[in-house]
């Protein structure tokens, strides 16, 4: 019988690691005016590989290169941020529409329609 | 101290730290006119510091660490026809930088309403996922 992560494939862990990077986004988003912070992001791919292989994610975080950082020693750029965090709840949004294709095709499956 | 923060802790927080630095610029404009009989008794510039508060796997938000008090000194006026004057009839304007404030004002309120986008974001893809396979 096959498991709940086959059954929904690659998306299972792909959604667990959008809501990560979500929240690390965030978290830039809401120190944009904190002086010397680092902003920090996620390798997706890298992460993606690492859940896969059952290995935790947080070894996939990283920090990001400034295009011209401030004075203050904070590193994060609003421009650049948002731009992540839309392609973030994009792809988060994506993942869900497959999961629910998934789902839809498993009840037919099981209802014989 | 590291604690799991949701995105609703992270950006709810942003938002109120943000807050308390709108609270001191509308202070800060709001006695930017006020004169004074003494230098030590006239109005300085408040400005919040924010500090990073860190949570599990790269999460953080963001608190007020203190308030610090302007170190411009407060402009000295000669006009011994004002009442408050003092014996050489000198009067001490309050050190705040009105257009400064305007800028900080504008930063402030354009990040708050960053917060809020992402509090509303993260809330509508949350509850898609609530609704999933129905």
């Amino acid at each position: 019988m096959p498991s709940i992560d086959s059954l929904f494939g690659i998306h299972a862990s792909a959604l667990k690691l959008r809501e990560q990077r979500m929240a690390m986004l965030a978290s830039n988003i809401a120190n944009a005016a904190t002086p010397g912070y680092k902003a920090r992001d996620i390798d997706f791919s890298a992460a993606l590989q690492m859940s896969e292989d059952g290995q935790s994610p947080e070894a996939a975080i990283r920090y990001r290169i400034p295009v011209q950082p401030s004075l203050d020693g904070n590193t994060v750029e609003l421009a650049t941020e948002q731009t992540a965090f839309a392609e973030n709840a994009l792809a988060y949004r994506s993942s869900l529409s497959f999961l629910n294709g998934r789902i839809g095709t498993i009840t037919r499956a099981l209802k014989g329609e | 101290m590291t604690n799991n923060l949701s995105i609703f802790d992270i950006s709810g927080r942003a938002m109120s730290a943000h807050l308390v630095r709108l609270n001191t610029t509308a202070s800060n404009l709001a006695n930017a006119g006020t004169v004074s009989g003494s230098e030590s008794t006239a109005f300085r510039a408040m400005k919040p510091v924010f500090r990073t508060v860190m949570g599990e796997a790269g999460q953080a938000t963001v608190q007020v660490d203190r308030i610090d008090t302007s170190t411009t000194a407060p402009v000295k006026r000669y006009e011994p026809t004002h009442p408050l004057a003092d014996k050489e009839g000198n009067i001490w304007e309050a050190a705040v930088d009105s257009a400064a404030e305007m800028v900080e004002m504008l930063e402030t309120s354009r990040q708050y309403q960053n917060n809020v986008q992402v509090l509303a974001t993260a809330k509508g893809l949350l509850s898609e996922t609530l609704r999933l396979g129905q």
